[in-house]
């Protein structure tokens, strides 16, 4: 660790960081684009309007 | 196909949420915090920086028990203004002994990092007893009871000892003599003021700081802080442009 | 509380377990405070040694005359009643200490005491962030987030007696860092000020509640967990993180109220600066965008805009959020790396920020007309109109060229007031508009002229404060760098203080304003509480809704 230089870990910190951003947010958007979710999705956004039918 | 219901557990699943949501935070504050601990960098090498006197300690205790920070930074950034304002720009090296760093975020009043040496002792009295009687259009609380207050440092050793737990350089000569440290430090007279000097380098002065010789207030201990902040470096031995000072 | 018991039955889970935990708390707090010589720790001590003999005192009582029965079958709202109550509290305590200190700013010949150090502004500001952020903006999550994972999971708040721990465990721990600052107790870090033994009592609280939001989900009957309880697990996940590692300390000993952190100088500040942007993160954003995502679409009855936005949203937020720390140290002695990396995240951050802030808009598509008719869809609207603002204006000035303008002026402060006084304020006060009538049974509130006063004169405030801090922050940002032809300094600091003299009054009369509409609030819901319930509530017990059946609960 000792011969970690201030370019490499700029490099790592900066490229890493934006390329491990961006699969988290295309993993993201996948999630919530995926069609087979789309029923879930539409019936969650319900939920806080239909919470007190069971009362 | 796997990929997907294992989303779908990742979603349904309140403790897989739990662990994407600690994934996600945490590497970020990994990425950017842990190196500064490896790189060798992060903190110049220089001439100068020591851990605080027991009575600078004492006042830095003070200091923020008062919560200065939160109108006074101490930290001089690298622009023109401040550089010819408050002096040279603050180095890492200069708070390296700091538990907690006092850099602030706030300038209500002026930054302190190079406040050492630039009033007296006695202006300093005057103004932390009525702010308004040196600067009047002063907006600082008045610190009179500093003045009054004798100052309680029954505990200084402990509190050396806790800060050495944490990464502060004291000696076990250090502890032991903390008290007397304390007390030499604040008697223009002393004479174990040479002992003190031998540890902690040849630029402590004892005086009585706050012109009152018959106790130690608390008034003593934070102007023995203030009157050594930003005047530990050597700036001559310390080059900016060297490229092991270069970040 | 006060309700008699329907019918007899056992009191809620772990009440026994409770009251011993009260018990030998004030026994240990009594001897701590006993065998210590340090007069703060002891004062401290004193504090929990009388919290945990009046909780035992209580508890017992309750527990002896039957009055503390758990109801399976309701949810539990009177936990939230009292977090509604204690909101309100310390929103007035909170607004009234900040306007003190503004008032000190602006007339410190008049509003400082020399005999009385202890009210000096370096000890009332920690006060006043502490009391909003997390006694009125702490009390305000727990309890909405009581309410929203109830409702959205059709279940009662799980392990028993635990919420009415987490509740006036909370009050504790508000009280001891209230009074510890007033006495000198504070580790001098930024929003994380409370002493070593007050982190420590935060620490269990905290876990305590996590278990029961979690024990609530567990319960729940359906599959999905709504997007709101996302933001509040991610919040309340988070905070026990940066609490942990950033007040990581030893103290100086088990009986010595002071400690000192583990981390010194450079390595303290990207700590203390990671930790205070996502307080701001995840406290004051997250947390409150779960308000969000469930009171704007109950009062305008119709569903979040986009349901798949606001996934999107929550990841990209809580990813990007904890990077951006570092934009609070621009030109300080960090490595320039952290800053342009807390530089480029924030600029990143204004997209997430204003995806949720769409989505929060569109969901009145359709309804527009309610900001016209409802006083209390108009608070929340704009408080997310007050959102977009901020987070638009933060990535502007976590660029290092503005930074080196703004920071250290009153610049940043006004940018913390938009979002404070703004979008925590107004989203938290139009949340508790809504829930006031639902938990204590009434039709609607006491006035809806007097929330109409409350929304026009706090609104008012806020523009006056915010609009002086810019004009102060960004004088006093140019005086501090202007020149004279002859190339000396123009001004020296003390003219850049007296310069600022009007603004620090109109900023007075804003936060004046802001805490008038609180208190006209406060009355609103007195007179709502007081009014009679009408007859609708039949046979049902007055304090508690029923929930689901308990065998529909998965």
């Amino acid at each position: 660790m000792s011969d970690l230089s201030y370019e490499t870990v700029a490099r790592f910190a900066q490229q890493g960081g934006l390329i491990y951003f961006g699969l988290i947010f295309l993993a993201g958007c996948v999630y919530a684009l995926l069609p087979s979710k789309k029923a879930e999705f539409k019936h969650a956004a319900r939920m806080p309007l239909d919470d007190e039918e069971l009362l | 196909m796997s990929l997907w219901k294992h989303h779908a557990n990742f979603e349904r699943h309140s403790l897989l949420l739990i662990i994407g949501i600690v994934v996600v935070v945490s590497i970020g504050g990994l990425v950017e915090i842990a190196p500064l601990f490896w790189l060798k960098s992060t903190v110049e090498k220089v001439e100068g920086v020591r851990p605080y006197t027991p009575l600078e300690q004492a006042g830095r205790d003070i200091y923020i028990r008062e919560g200065c920070y939160v109108c006074h930074s101490q930290m001089v950034r690298p622009l023109r203004d401040e550089v010819e304002r408050y002096g040279h720009y603050s180095l890492a090296a200069e708070s390296m002994y700091d538990h907690p760093f006092q850099w602030g975020s706030k300038r209500t009043g002026p930054d302190l990092a190079r406040v050492g040496g630039k009033y007296s002792d006695s202006w300093h009295v005057d103004h932390m007893i009525d702010p308004r009687s040196v600067v009047p259009e002063s907006i600082m609380p008045p610190y009179k009871f500093l003045a009054e207050k004798e100052l309680d440092f029954h505990d200084i050793d402990a509190r050396m000892k806790a800060l050495r737990v944490v990464g502060v350089p004291y000696s076990d000569e250090d502890i032991a003599k903390a008290k007397q440290d304390l007390v030499a430090q604040a008697d223009p007279y002393s004479t174990d003021a040479i002992d003190l000097r031998k540890r902690y380098g040849a630029k402590v002065v004892n005086r009585d700081f706050d012109g009152d010789p018959n106790k130690i207030t608390e008034m003593d201990a934070v102007i023995a802080y203030l009157q050594m902040l930003g005047t530990l470096v050597d700036f001559d031995s310390y080059k900016a442009q060297a490229p092991e000072n270069r970040r | 509380m006060s309700a008699p018991p329907l019918k007899s039955g056992a009191p809620p889970e772990g009440s026994a377990t409770l009251l011993i935990f009260c018990v030998i708390g004030a026994f240990l707090a009594i001897v701590g405070a006993g065998v210590s010589s340090d007069p703060i720790f002891r004062l401290q001590f004193e504090t929990i040694a009388i919290a945990g003999v009046i909780a035992a005192f209580v508890l017992n009582g309750k527990l002896a005359g039957g009055t503390l029965v758990d109801q399976p079958d309701r949810y539990s709202d009177n936990v939230i009643k009292a977090g509604v109550i204690a909101t309100m509290f310390w929103a007035a305590a909170g607004l009234l200490a900040g306007v003190v200190v503004a008032a000190q700013l602006a007339w410190p010949r008049i509003f400082y005491f020399p005999e009385l150090g202890f009210l000096n502004f370096g000890r009332l500001r920690p006060l006043h962030t502490s009391a909003v952020i997390f006694a009125f903006g702490g009390n305000a999550l727990i309890a909405t987030s009581f309410w929203v994972v109830q409702r959205t999971c059709k279940a009662r708040l799980g392990l028993g007696i635990t919420p009415w721990f987490v509740f006036w465990g909370y009050q504790l721990f508000i009280v001891l860092a209230a009074t510890g600052y007033l006495m000198g107790a504070t580790q001098g870090k930024e929003y994380a000020e409370p002493q070593w033994y007050t982190d420590l009592w935060l620490t269990i609280v905290w876990v305590a509640y996590l278990l029961v939001f979690l024990a609530t989900i567990w319960k729940r009957k359906e599959p999905h967990i709504y997007v709101a309880n996302w933001f509040y697990l991610a919040f309340i996940v988070t905070i026990a993180l940066l609490h942990l590692v950033n007040n990581a300390g030893v103290p100086v000993g088990l009986l010595n109220h002071r400690s000192y952190g583990v981390f010194a100088g450079v390595q303290d500040a990207l700590t203390q600066w990671w930790y205070g942007h996502n307080a701001v993160g995840f406290f004051l954003t997250a947390g409150f965008l779960a308000m969000m995502y469930y009171f704007v679409p109950k009062r305008v009855e119709r569903p979040v805009y986009s349901y798949r936005l606001s996934i999107v949203h929550f990841w990209a937020l809580i990813f990007i959020y904890i990077w951006a720390g570092p934009h609070h140290l621009h030109y300080t002695a960090l490595p320039q790396w952290a800053q342009t990396l807390g530089m480029t995240f924030s600029i990143m951050l204004w997209m997430p920020s204003w995806g949720g802030m769409i989505n929060g808009l569109m969901t009145l598509s359709g309804a527009w007309d309610k900001l016209r008719t409802d006083p209390v869809v108009r608070m929340m609207v704009v408080a997310i109109a007050f959102y977009g603002m901020a987070t638009f204006e933060g990535p502007v000035m976590s660029i290092r060229a503005v930074n080196a303008l703004s920071h250290y002026t009153d610049w940043t402060i006004g940018h913390v007031h938009s979002g404070a006084l703004g979008w925590n304020g107004f989203i938290t006060f139009g949340a508790i508009y809504c829930m006031v009538p639902w938990l204590w049974k009434k039709p609607a509130m006491y006035s809806n002229k007097l929330i109409e006063w409350h929304f026009w004169i706090a609104t008012t405030g806020i523009l006056l404060y915010i609009a002086a801090m810019w004009v102060s922050g960004i004088m006093e940002g140019l005086m501090w760098r202007e020149y004279t032809p002859q190339g000396f300094l123009a001004y020296s600091f003390i003219e850049t203080v007296s310069a600022k003299h009007i603004e620090n009054i109109i900023r007075t009369i804003g936060g004046l304003m802001f805490l008038t509409g609180a208190l006209i609030m406060i009355f609103n819901i007195w007179k709502t509480i007081t009014m009679p319930t009408p007859e609708t509530a039949g046979t049902q017990s007055a304090d508690d809704m029923p929930a689901a059946p308990a065998h529909a609960i998965a």
